[in-house]
């Protein structure tokens, strides 16, 4: 059976028959039952993947454009398979939390929920390209349902943002095209099929000027310091639901461009970057958490932790030991459900008071314990605490980036110590203390609401002691990429530890 | 020699869809003589269209039958793969100019009568229309099919003022904004005429040169005659500005979006398209064919001119303010990349014929997107005729989110954005160049690119994420025409973004052989 190609059908269809339902409410729950088949059929393919099988598994390819060599080609390995889960699950997460938000703007509901379908077949099919041209074509694709969702819905600075999102975004990605043109070109092999290409490029100044464009075109996308600065507009000025899929997903492409393309097409150039990559992770790291800590905009405060995070990803990723590299990409899968459930509980409050800015609240938890409580989880599993799922990744990021690069290991740990400052001050501002004028009447978490928050919470937990069916997955795939980058862990190799006991 | 003067071979099934445009042109000429002023347009409208399909059949019948190895006419006249895919493409692209033309709103009762007289209010009141349009535009049509196909530099001057004098024209007869209109008309004209006689005095100097008009000779000679280098360099210097003049490459631009502005739109669309197409045909013939041997030092200039004209043109149109303007820039970014595909030659026939169907599938591309983005320009209009200003457009994705949701799409196709007709345009050309050494240039055209992204994003916020002004424009409905032209081009522009196969694959057996010399 073709599923991934069915995942993407069944999104596509379901986007396309949204637009056809003349009722908003049934467009909703239309768009709530395509995205909870599409997330079944994914968990059905899911536990048909073998840990320890080929590489690439539900494999398809076919001829799309013979003339230039560009396939059909969707595969997913253990990486993309986490990722991709990752973006299923939180669909239809996405869109019961964003049951209201595209009202507010009188704005076509409809178009917001077709919007999201169309995204989530995107976000499947870029995971899941193993053909060069094709994952460019979604990376480039995928930003304008994205754009549209930030610039129709969004907040009041919403099409600056949405403008700013598009162009950081759309430059970045004219440069990977080069790459992807010169590519083809030097490897001369007439097709863009990744497996193809692995290896093709000896010389090591071609792979360097290659690694460099692509490696902005996800440095930007990622967002690594210093091409961040469009990630706290565009996240700030997005309706929740969008943010956290855009955070959660859409960002994630960047971390895993480099772990799929950078390191597995250039790994020579990828080897000399190394330094240069780990020092702006570690700067980002430590500039992204000292920044969150001086916002007044929850929004804006989430998307700079944000930015410290993709840090630990990026140096979990060129770390190039297997313990970081599988911690890097549990950490995108972990990332996605922390912050997606931080954007989201916070978009909940937001929309009940009607504004981003810290200095409105106070006192949340005595009024609405539930939506404190959660959030309270939340915040906590983003600085990591031992028992949720972050930690796991973030240990195994640091305890992997230490067996090659102490200074920089030692430095990132920082970033864990800031973590806890600017998570529960936001914590200690808003829900602590006198309860504001302004909030005191404000409602807990409705019913639609605890069915938003009650998986992602469950899922930071389950993780959180449990982290080895995704470990499994993850383990072979990413090794895998590492023998193909000729490197080895250092020795005395420091044995993977068994986290979550 | 005993006397006799060999008459000339003309093949003329061979130029028949050439024939047939200027025999349905004549007539219309005719027609405007002799049939009653009622009964015109009933006339010129199905001659129009039926002439330009039936053109269309017999180059899709040359192509199927074999397309000739020899040049037709005395070798005057090529009729290789590449022009017959050119002839199809401005065809086609003529075709659907002619449904925009259909609605004879655009056009001024009595293109004489003084702006604001009290003629052009007679003429206003009696209802005159000015039905030489449509053999004036067969004509201009006669000439972008001559022009990419001459063989030979007299016939090329020919065809270009063929092409050239019936849109002088027709550019001064829009019904609105009438100054701005004949403003456009006088200076296409009067720039038009100075690129014509730099062609004209640089086809004299190559004559010089070599002896002969003939595109082939010239590329002989080139590398037979010496001493006569001032001659050849002058000569193909004044040549190139006289092709790159009619693409409208900085620093020839200036015209670009001032003819643009003050044309009826649906003319403005046939220039945007047709004429784009035309002129880059004859300018591949004649530096390819004709100074071919030369490239060594034709490819530097054009290197810059490529380069200046892509950021002119992104820059530029930041700054614009008009609708139609804009297009214009964006017109002249898109000659700056379509260079690139000129410029990339490389050393075997295979890499040439690579370069040359991007480039081929690149006009196809964006000649459609043009003419839709134009037709969707006619359609947007308040009390004084169509809405050109940009804030006036603010808010329209609100009212007519269908028509404002195709020229989005448009605009997209241009940016180049994956699933676009855009993209692949614009990929093949980058490939082609990146895999005959011009990589530089095509970072700057990618950097370009994303500069010119921004003011086609401006415009879709403008659309989408602004409210609408209270007495905004609003949407005609529009004619069974327009509609099919702005439906044409939105299918087009997808089904080349998905699935551009078929037409790569046209595109790239029409290059096969490239020229015939």
């Amino acid at each position: 059976m073709p599923w991934l190609s069915t995942l993407m059908g069944v999104s596509v269809l379901g986007a396309l028959g949204v637009t056809l339902v003349r009722n908003d409410k049934l467009a909703k729950q239309f768009t709530l039952v395509v995205s909870l088949i599409v997330l079944a059929l994914t968990v059905a393919m899911a536990v048909q993947f073998s840990p320890n099988g080929d590489k690439f598994q539900f494999a398809e390819t076919y001829d799309w454009i013979p003339a230039f060599g560009v396939h059909y080609g969707v595969a997913v390995d253990g990486i993309a398979l986490v990722l991709i889960l990752l973006s299923v699950i939180l669909v239809p997460i996405v869109v019961l939390a964003s049951w209201h938000d595209a009202e507010a703007g009188k704005r076509s509901v409809r178009t917001y929920f077709s919007l999201l379908l169309v995204l989530e077949a995107m976000m499947i099919g870029v995971f899941a390209a193993t053909d060069v041209f094709l994952f460019y074509v979604f990376f480039e694709a995928m930003l304008i349902p994205m754009y549209f969702m930030i610039g129709s819905y969004g907040g009041a600075q919403r099409s600056y943002a949405a403008v700013k999102f598009l162009l950081y975004s759309l430059f970045g990605g004219l440069l990977m095209l080069v790459a992807v043109i010169a590519l083809y070109s030097i490897a001369g092999k007439g097709t863009f099929m990744f497996t193809d290409l692995v290896g093709t490029i000896q010389d090591v100044t071609t792979q360097k000027w290659l690694f460099l464009g692509f490696f902005i075109a996800f440095a930007i996308k990622a967002p690594l310091w210093p091409f961040h600065t469009w990630l706290p507009d565009a996240a700030a000025q997005a309706p929740a639901g969008a943010a956290v899929l855009l955070v959660g997903v859409l960002d994630k492409v960047g971390t895993y461009g480099m772990l799929r393309f950078c390191l597995e097409l250039f790994p020579d150039a990828a080897k000399f970057f190394t330094p240069l990559v780990i020092t702006l992770s570690v700067i980002g790291i430590v500039y992204g958490a000292i920044v969150a800590i001086g916002q007044t905009d929850m929004k804006r405060l989430i998307a700079y932790t944000s930015v410290s995070h993709f840090g630990f990803i990026a140096m979990g990723v060129f770390a190039m030991t297997t313990s970081a590299g599988a911690g890097a990409t549990l950490y995108m899968v972990n990332h996605g459900f922390s912050t997606g459930a931080l954007f989201l509980i916070a978009g909940f409050l937001i929309y009940r008071r009607g504004s981003q800015f810290i200095a409105d609240y106070g006192g949340v938890q005595k009024v609405a314990p539930i939506l404190a409580g959660t959030f309270l989880v939340a915040g906590l599993s983003s600085l990591s605490l031992p028992g949720l799922s972050t930690f796991v990744s973030e240990f195994m990021v640091l305890t992997g980036t230490y067996q090659r690069y102490v200074v920089p290991a030692v430095i990132a740990t920082v970033g864990v110590i800031l973590a806890a400052i600017y998570i529960l001050w936001m914590y200690q501002r808003t829900m602590n203390g006198p309860t504001a004028e302004s909030v005191k009447s404000l409602p807990d978490l409705n019913a639609r609401e605890k069915w938003v928050v009650a998986p992602l919470v469950a899922l930071l937990l389950v993780f959180g002691f449990y982290p080895k069916p995704l470990l499994d997955v993850i383990n072979p795939a990413v090794k895998d990429t590492l023998s193909s980058v000729s490197v080895t862990d250092p020795q005395p190799a420091v044995p993977v530890a068994q986290e979550g006991q | 020699m005993n006397g006799t003067i060999e008459a000339p071979t003309i093949e003329y099934a061979l130029l028949a869809p050439l024939l047939v445009v200027f025999g349905a042109a004549i007539v219309g000429v005719l027609v405007e003589a002799f049939a009653p002023r009622y009964l015109r347009s009933a006339i010129h409208l199905p001659l129009t269209l039926l002439s330009l399909a039936g053109a269309f059949a017999l180059a899709v019948w040359q192509a199927v039958k074999g397309v000739p190895t020899q040049p037709a006419a005395m070798g005057a006249v090529a009729v290789d793969g590449p022009a017959l895919f050119i002839w199809g493409t401005i065809l086609i692209l003529a075709f659907v100019s002619v449904l925009l033309i259909k609605d004879e709103e655009h056009f001024v009762g009595s293109a004489a009568a003084v702006p604001g007289s009290a003629e052009e209010e007679q003429s206003l009141v009696e209802r005159a229309t000015h039905t030489e349009v449509y053999p004036l535009l067969l004509f201009a049509v006669g000439g972008m099919l001559l022009f990419p196909a001459a063989n030979d530099l007299l016939v090329a001057f020919v065809a270009l003022e063929v092409m050239s004098l019936p849109l002088y024209l027709l550019c001064g007869l829009a019904r609105r904004r009438r100054l701005l209109s004949q403003e456009a008309a006088v200076k296409y004209f009067l720039l038009g005429a100075f690129s014509s006689a730099f062609f004209l005095y640089g086809t004299a100097l190559l004559y010089g040169f070599a002896g002969s008009v003939d595109l082939v000779k010239i590329n002989q000679a080139l590398g037979s005659v010496g001493g006569q280098d001032t001659l050849l360099y002058i000569g193909a210097a004044m040549l190139g500005v006289g092709l790159l003049f009619k693409i409208g490459a900085a620093p020839f631009q200036a015209w670009k979006p001032d003819v643009y502005q003050g044309s009826p739109t649906p003319i403005t669309a046939l220039m945007a398209s047709g004429t784009l197409v035309a002129a880059f045909g004859a300018l591949l013939r004649v530096f390819w064919v004709g100074l071919g041997g030369l490239d060594w030092d034709w490819r530097p200039v054009l290197y810059g001119v490529a380069i200046l004209t892509m950021v002119v043109g992104a820059v530029l149109a930041i700054t614009q303010t008009d609708i139609k303007r804009m297009l214009a820039y964006s017109s002249i970014a898109h000659g700056g990349f379509l260079l690139i595909g000129v410029i990339a030659t490389g050393h075997t026939q295979a890499e040439n014929t690579s370069a040359l169907s991007g480039l081929l599938f690149y006009l196809v591309a964006y000649g459609f997107t043009t003419v839709g983005a134009f037709a969707v320009v006619t359609m947007v209009r308040d009390a004084g005729g169509e809405a050109w200003h940009l804030s006036r457009w603010a808010g329209l994705g609100k009212r007519s989110p269908l028509l404002a949701g195709v020229f989005a799409f448009f605009l997209l196709a241009f940016a180049g954005i994956p699933l676009t007709s855009g993209f692949f345009g614009k990929y093949a050309v980058f490939q082609a160049a990146v895999a005959n050494g011009a990589t530089p240039l095509v970072i700057i055209g990618v950097v370009a690119s994303a500069v010119a992204a921004f003011f086609y994003v401006r415009v879709i916020v403008l659309m989408f994420f602004s409210d609408p002004a209270a007495d905004g424009p609003s949407v005609v409905l529009p004619s069974r025409a327009t509609a099919a032209v702005v439906g044409i081009a939105a299918l087009a522009t997808v089904v080349l973004g998905v699935y551009p196969q078929p037409v790569l694959d046209l595109a790239h057996t029409a290059a096969q052989s490239l020229f015939v010399r």
